[in-house]
């Protein structure tokens, strides 16, 4: 009808208008994107540092076992702290040097370490190295002294090198499990269970807070009417009703926008992102990277390592979710949730003549939400579980535990239930919500318990 | 013929009777004071014809018709509890307001321009309510109120909250609106108002009405056969000469002449008789009855009414 559409438009306007609007609007993706962007660049500022690396190596063994990358330059300073008179390194002169020598740290490697497994390398640097330095000094010694114990055995038992390489390339064994669920006409997909999880709770805490964020909004926009007095002029020229319903649509609108502004400037700020910070880097490279970084490549020239796998698998995994259905069903959850609360949130509005006054009517609509968000957490390690079935068909907590289960695939008559409880319940609660919002809404100075608003609900027009 | 025609509304809330049966006729064409004390039911009848509430049983009439949705845009009202959204600018909200009521976006557009430039507050267009004062909230609700033309207006309360001026500006402006043919329903405490802007009246006192009709006709029911008159020449000794019919209120002498005030104790006689009477005594410059104040009827109905009830 025409003069909702006005409704709609004036609350909608008003609102997307508003600075608050704006400023979250922009930073939300902002924050999103860093925190997407952020470690990747992260990971590149460290590499990118230039680092050259003082090595006293007792056991003169490990020159070829430390390679240097495009970071990182060992250089071999054994002899320069030998003493020969001792037969002994002088530690303490080479900690000393550090400080006025243009290396980044220095490495000393005991003779010892050979023979004890660990802690006997040290690595001593005026600044904490990052994980990825200490990853390729600890892989490649390891490597070494693996070789060498390898090498010893294999001359104890007499065999030969070839011998030891060809059993060792016999035994690697990679074992990786790849989930495969099926649907109803017996198709099947690949999933993953980590990205199902994180997908599920990403949206069911969208979800959450969307209802509570928009739904204290219309709230506060039908005290805002109470207390400004506007209401009684309003209201003769409108139906009460048609003024909620304009109200809570709206904001739903206002909503619906701020998510779509959101994914389209996170995806573009995160694409912009990658292009002028990162440059020519890609996903893939960067995987590469942590790969040469974390570990060496294979001797036989096998280049799939076991974390290059896992990265691969968890790209295919993160492309295998089927974006269309979870993407529509968040909406629904959404909408249908927001409808559901919006009533309730705009019945203590109209209940009420200052928002300190709200406390009191808060507990029926915050209880299911929490309990909801609960839920959810157990649900998502049990997603088809008793609880997390009953918790997705109730419709108070079905928007939040249902997007849960979703990534992971609902039945459909499970759904089915679950989103048509929903739609009945949401046009039960706005009628009966309706009935006491015009009530409530000319009523001033009168303080208010449930007991009233029933009385409310049970007048007539 | 009447405008607006309630007849024997009935509202009750959960535990108290707000209208009692209350009937009023609202002819074309004139200024109705809706008059009572508060918590009299006034608002809840100007509810009703405004259709936010429903009542229990009675019907309203518009020109004859049932009230209905219908007729939404041929009623303007300014409640007495009013407010504007503080944030939104004032030709925005203006323009909302009028559109609400069902007028053309261009029409409101026209519409306001006039009302804008008639109030000399065109400037105020892109201003955001909280920044005007109180009484130029409400020049602008008085005008989103009139601005469809409607046939009927309500103002409840309409003076309060204004300056003398501004409420001198509004009343003009009422008195306007009712020239060029607008039937005006005007609820008040403020007598002197009524008698001043109001043609016809109801009185409404506990829920249910006790007076009503034209304001002349009130008056005239109401008043107690007093009479004061001015005279020259000698009204010598009058107490003693005046039968018991007639009572001496009031008596001041000039050199020339004289004021008195006479009530009429016998119910038969008329102005005429008395007048027949004095000009015996002498010349009679000025002879006028003495009709009761509003404020005086007002006052006297509503406690004859309270203490029957106590």
């Amino acid at each position: 009808m025409n003069k909702i559409g006005l409704i709609i438009k004036r609350e909608y306007s008003t609102r997307v208008k508003k600075k608050t609007f704006i400023i979250m609007t922009i930073l939300g993706p902002i924050l999103f994107a860093a925190m997407m962007i952020a470690p990747v660049i992260l990971m590149q500022m460290e590499s990118d540092d230039y680092k050259k690396i003082a090595v006293i190596d007792e056991a003169r063994m490990f020159d070829n076992a430390l390679k240097n990358t495009e970071y990182i330059d060992f250089e071999f300073v054994s002899d320069k702290y030998f003493d020969s008179a001792t037969s002994t390194y002088n530690l303490t002169q080479a900690k000393a040097d550090l400080k006025e020598s243009d290396y980044y740290a220095l490495l000393y490697i005991p003779h010892t370490a050979v023979q004890t497994n660990r802690g006997a390398v040290q690595l001593i640097s005026y600044q904490q190295p990052n994980m990825g330095l200490k990853m390729h000094i600890a892989n490649g010694i390891e490597k070494r002294i693996e070789d060498i114990k390898l090498s010893t055995k294999a001359d104890d038992l007499g065999i030969t090198q070839q011998d030891v390489d060809e059993i060792l390339m016999v035994v690697n064994t990679n074992i990786n499990v790849v989930t495969t669920t099926l649907d109803e006409k017996g198709g099947e997909k690949e999933s993953s269970t980590e990205i199902a999880m994180i997908i599920g709770y990403i949206c069911g805490f969208l979800i959450y807070m969307f209802v509570f964020m928009y739904g204290s909004q219309v709230m506060r926009g039908v005290i805002e009417e109470k207390s400004n007095r506007i209401i009684e002029v309003i209201v003769s020229s409108v139906k009460p009703f048609q003024l909620m319903m304009g109200k809570i649509v709206g904001v739903a609108l206002v909503g619906l926008t701020q998510f779509v502004l959101w994914v389209v400037l996170t995806i573009g700020l995160v694409s912009i992102g990658q292009s002028i910070l990162l440059k020519d880097y890609k996903m893939s490279e960067i995987s590469q990277n942590t790969m040469s970084m974390g570990s060496q490549l294979d001797e036989s020239g096998n280049p799939q390592d076991e974390d290059a796998m896992k990265f691969e698998e968890m790209f295919r995994a993160v492309y295998s979710v089927d974006y269309v259905t979870v993407i529509s069903l968040f909406l629904f959850y959404f909408l249908g949730g927001y409808l559901l609360y919006a009533a309730m949130f705009a019945v203590v509005g109209s209940a009420v003549d200052n928002e300190t006054d709200t406390q009191q009517f808060m507990l029926p609509i915050t209880i299911p939400l929490v309990l909801g968000i609960i839920v959810m957490v157990s649900a998502i390690n049990n997603p088809s579980g008793s609880l997390a079935y009953w918790f997705s068909i109730i419709p108070f907590t079905s928007p939040i535990v249902m997007m849960v289960r979703i990534p992971f695939g609902v039945p459909f008559t499970d759904l089915f239930i679950s989103m048509a409880s929903l739609v009945v319940s949401f046009v039960f609660m706005t009628w009966f919500a309706a009935k006491i919002y015009r009530v409530g809404i000319l009523m001033y100075g009168k303080k208010v318990n449930y007991k009233e608003l029933w009385k409310w609900f049970k007048y007539r027009n | 013929m009447n405008t607006l025609v309630a007849d024997k509304i009935v509202k009750k809330f959960s535990n108290h009777l707000a209208l009692d049966n209350v009937s009023i006729e609202v002819p074309q064409g004139s200024v109705f004071g809706l008059l009572g004390p508060n918590g009299a039911g006034k608002t809840t009848l100007i509810r009703i014809i405004n259709q936010i509430t429903a009542p229990d049983s009675g019907h309203v009439f518009f020109n004859g018709e049932r009230l209905s949705s219908k007729h939404i845009a041929q009623i303007g009202y300014l409640p007495e509890e009013r407010g504007l959204y503080k944030k939104m600018s004032v030709g925005e909200q203006s323009l909302y307001l009028c559109q609400l009521k069902g007028m053309s976006k261009k029409d409101a557009l026209i519409g306001l321009k006039h009302w804008f430039e008639k109030f000399e507050i065109q400037s105020w267009w892109d201003k955001k309510v909280e920044e005007l004062s109180k009484g130029m909230q409400q020049k602008v609700q008085f005008i989103t109120t009139v601005l469809h033309k409607p046939e009927l207006l309500i103002f409840d309360e309409p003076f309060s909250g204004f300056d003398p001026i501004n409420a001198n500006l509004l009343k003009n402006e009422i008195l306007e609106l009712s020239r060029n043919g607008a039937t005006i329903i005007f609820s008040t405490h403020n007598m002197s108002s009524v008698e001043e802007i109001c043609s016809h009246i109801a009185l409404i006192n506990k829920s249910q009405k006790i007076l009503d009709g034209d304001i002349d006709i009130v008056r005239e029911k109401h008043s107690s056969k007093i009479y004061e008159l001015e005279y020259t020449g000698f009204f010598n000794k009058l107490e003693t000469t005046l039968t018991s019919d007639y009572k001496i209120l009031d008596f001041k002498e000039t050199t020339s002449g004289g004021a008195i005030k006479i009530e009429v104790l016998n119910d038969q006689m008329t102005s005429n008789d008395l007048l027949k009477r004095m000009m015996q005594y002498g010349t009679i410059s000025s002879f006028r009855k003495n009709l009761p104040s509003m404020n005086d009827i007002f006052i006297k109905v509503v406690g004859d009414t309270n203490s029957v009830t106590e």
